[in-house]
């Protein structure tokens, strides 16, 4: 925990930072459990083994994301900056990995912050559940009013208006600072989230046809275990879910106290994740085991993820459950504060990243990532050609963005800089859990192997067929476009200056600062 | 359910719910010997 004369450290308190390693802790996890958390674990499971796929899934927690997120702590907590103010101190050519981190991550909250103002809105139509007899043409004609793909400004007011609330809710956040903006919202919105989907699993498990969702869940298929492509998925679920490699852990870390147990902290977060998706699995498989109830079909027809999920199959169960209202508020009411606490960890990337170049003050630099970020999302997704686009950018920014620029960075990392060994000491200083060279074995080998494996074949099937049947020119300028124009976007942020008041020289260890710190020399 | 699905059902929660009750219960053990300012013995 941060003493409170390391906290009001001149250098430190400058930048931002949390309070306590608890609020630090809260803070990571609100950006780790997301959507995908909710959508995305219980059918990658039930798909891939069902009861079985504990095993790989195991095998890939332990493996490779734990030890990745550790990675993305021990370089934010070491080198106390941004991301790319972190690789800069690193090496100097390493500050064009954290610009395409930044880039990345501001693409990506464009799009997210849709999917929380739809689901903010959902969470008003289970109230009186406005999509009637027919979930799903409601979301697409109603409400969304999808139009043919193309770039077009007829907005859509019911996804303008709360769009815009998103983007003021995210502005507030993160221009009231680290600690009493990102990290009061998550005191208080993991906690309430925890108690809402607490209260909708038990909703949920006293259904009928519970049982049925779940042992359509839990029962085990042995056999896949045998199928590289269930491994595959596993380390993909467990990559995707941790919110790694692509500075979120980054930038967060640069804003815990020195003395803090990274690594402790770091498998707290790393088991709360999983935690919030084992849960999230059984909610949505005992509502799923309902729905195939009182339709007289079997689990497999009714089971799907993602937006089909959340939009579709959950307002058709909260039209025919008990006290489906309920069930709708609390699971809308989840989605937009997972969805918020994962958004605002995204655009912190951003923040921090601008900050640090420029030198900027925290309103400044949150007024000049935020407002256009918003105005973006605003123009691109509050219109009636949305849909395609942010289906399209999703698929390619995750696979050929974050996945691309983790493999890269941890690969530079080990073999270029030869960082592992001093990153690792660095966690060791402070820690209830020493790392072994086990840890830079998963790190350096195991980790880029595995996701060099999920890219290539990832890489395959996005060249096999074009994705979504969306027409050429959406896949090739806002897919293709959006993974290499991040990159486009690094080499030129690295080419410019940074502030003369910035330090890029690497902050003294934590064992000459503790003998400095009498003397008052400062990192940056 | 079947046998065999609440089996597994339980290994996940024992395997992953109490692995986060230890990473607690690790972190929270190791907070009260944090030494404050006190540098650290390597």
């Amino acid at each position: 925990m941060a003493s409170p004369s390391e906290a009001a450290h001149p250098p430190e308190a400058h930048r931002g930072a949390f309070s306590s390693r608890r609020v630090f802790i809260l803070a990571a996890i609100g950006s780790a459990a997301g959507l995908g958390n909710i959508w995305r674990f219980p059918y990658v499971a039930y798909e891939n083994g069902g009861g079985a796929f504990i095993l790989p899934y195991l095998v890939a927690l332990l493996g490779a994301g734990i030890p990745f997120l550790l990675f993305d702590y021990a370089i934010g907590h070491r080198f106390r900056g941004s991301a790319p103010l972190s690789f800069r101190r690193m090496s100097r050519t390493g500050e064009m990995l954290g610009w395409w981190q930044v880039g990345i991550c501001a693409v990506i909250g464009v799009y997210y912050a849709v999917i929380i103002a739809w689901a903010l809105r959902y969470t008003i139509f289970s109230t009186n559940e406005a999509w009637g007899d027919d979930p799903n043409g409601f979301l697409f004609g109603e409400f969304l009013q999808v139009a043919d793909p193309g770039i077009g400004l007829d907005f859509v007011p019911g996804v303008l208006v709360p769009l815009i609330l998103v983007w003021v809710v995210v502005l507030v956040i993160l221009g009231l600072g680290v600690q009493r903006g990102i990290g009061a919202a998550s005191v208080v919105f993991i906690p309430l989230m925890i108690v809402a989907f607490l209260a909708l699993v038990v909703q949920a498990l006293f259904l009928p046809g519970a049982a049925q969702g779940l042992n359509a869940l839990f029962t085990p298929d042995w056999a896949a275990l045998a199928d590289t492509g269930v491994w595959a998925a596993a380390f993909g679920q467990i990559f995707f879910s941790l919110s790694v490699g692509f500075g979120i852990m980054i930038t967060y870390a640069s804003y815990v106290g020195r003395r803090t147990d990274m690594t402790g902290s770091g498998l707290v977060v790393g088991f709360s994740n999983s935690a919030f998706e084992l849960l999230a699995g059984i909610g949505v498989f005992a509502a799923l085991g309902f729905m195939a109830q009182a339709n007289g079909v079997s689990v497999d027809e009714v089971a799907t993820s993602g937006l089909g999920l959340a939009f579709i199959a959950f307002p058709a169960i909260i039209s025919e459950a008990p006290a489906g209202a309920l069930i709708g508020v609390l699971f809308f009411g989840t989605l937009v504060l997972a969805g918020i606490t994962s958004l605002i960890s995204v655009i912190e990337v951003v923040i921090s990243g601008v900050r640090d170049k420029l030198d900027l003050s925290r309103t400044a630099a949150t007024l000049a990532v935020v407002v256009p970020s918003g105005l973006v999302s605003v123009l691109l997704f509050a219109t009636t050609t949305g849909v395609p686009i942010l289906d399209t950018i999703d698929y390619f920014i995750n696979r050929f963005g974050i996945v691309l620029v983790a493999v890269v960075t941890v690969l530079v990392v080990t073999w270029a800089y030869r960082e592992l060994p001093d990153l690792r000491a660095h966690m060791n200083l402070t820690t209830s859990f020493p790392l072994g060279r086990w840890w830079m074995v998963l790190v350096g080998g195991l980790t880029p192997l595995v996701l060099t494996f999920i890219l290539v074949q990832e890489f395959r099937d996005a060249l096999a067929e074009p994705y979504g049947g969306y027409p050429a020119w959406l896949l090739t300028f806002l897919g293709w476009g959006s993974a290499v124009g991040v990159i486009v976007f690094a080499i030129v942020a690295a080419l410019l200056p940074w502030s003369k008041r910035t330090r890029l020289d690497k902050p003294a260890s934590l064992v000459t600062v503790t003998s400095d710190r009498s003397s008052g020399k400062a990192e940056r | 359910m079947s046998g065999s699905a609440v089996v597994m059902m339980i290994v996940a929660m024992v395997v992953i719910w109490g692995g986060l009750g230890l990473a607690v219960v690790n972190l929270s053990r190791y907070s009260g010997e944090e030494p404050g300012e006190a540098p650290r013995d390597l």
